[in-house]
């Protein structure tokens, strides 16, 4: 095995590969045994291993084929029609106004970090995360949860750096509404 | 003139990639004069503090 990759360092990204797997397909069962034959593949597959790509963008790649392979078996495929069209359907245009301003004014959200600690906060969190398209939701949880570059997403999704942005700032500003009317008006109101 | 769609999309890209200098100029000149930016610049700065913390200690077992 690759002097860089034993065991305990994959099982150190277990629990990212978990989150991960949990939030694509719901279930937390099926998420489980997903992220089990993730790390048995790397173990066997650990000599194809380069290096070059960080230890956890490669697990993240072959548990993104596992999620494929789950969703087609599932007869949920997202295919690349479908992508394109989340592209045009994923819209910001209900935040903004025709002119570019924004239909309803961001509000200030008061001590934001103490809902870093509330396990419903957690929840609207997903709430929210389950709003976005299939693909949105993807490219996002790719880049802020499992850390990897915009370059290492195009190429595992196969998208444009332009797509992957547009959907990140989608992604991004509809969980941002989200929260804000979901959470932080809420919590505002009762205090 | 930048809108603030275009400017969140500045704030967005800012967190995937460095902008370049005109783009940290304009977009600079526009948060100081735009509230509503403001907010979306902490917010959006926020999102991703949550996110980094999302695996929480005791999902690991």
């Amino acid at each position: 095995m690759n002097a860089k990759l034993t065991s305990s360092n994959l099982a150190e990204h277990r629990p990212f590969l978990l989150k991960f797997a949990v939030l694509q397909v719901g279930r937390r069962e099926v998420a489980e045994d997903l992220v089990q034959e993730v790390l048995l593949a790397a173990m066997k597959g650990a000599d194809s291993f380069s290096g070059r790509a960080s230890v956890r963008t490669w697990l993240t790649a072959i548990l993104l084929n596992k999620v494929a392979d789950h969703r087609r078996q599932a007869g949920r495929e997202v295919s690349l029609e479908a992508q394109q069209e989340a592209l045009g359907t994923d819209s910001i245009e209900a935040i903004f106004r025709a002119n570019g301003s924004y239909a309803s004014m961001p509000q200030e959200w008061r001590n934001p970090e103490e809902s870093l600690t509330d396990k419903r906060f957690s929840e609207a969190l997903e709430a929210c995360l389950g709003r976005l398209s299939e693909v949105g939701k993807q490219v996002f949880l790719l880049r802020e949860l499992m850390g990897l570059s915009i370059e290492e997403i195009c190429k595992e999704l196969g998208l444009t750096a332009t797509n992957c942005s547009v959907l990140l700032h989608r992604g991004r500003m509809r969980l941002r509404g989200c929260l804000e009317d979901g959470w932080f008006a809420k919590r505002q109101k009762q205090r | 003139m930048l809108s603030c769609k275009d400017v969140s999309k500045l704030l967005s890209d800012r967190l995937d990639r460095q902008l370049g200098l005109m783009e940290r100029v304009r977009l600079r000149m526009h948060l100081v004069m735009c509230t509503g930016c403001s907010r979306v610049e902490r917010q959006l700065g926020f999102l991703r503090e949550a996110f980094s913390g999302f695996v929480k200690p005791t999902d690991r077992e």
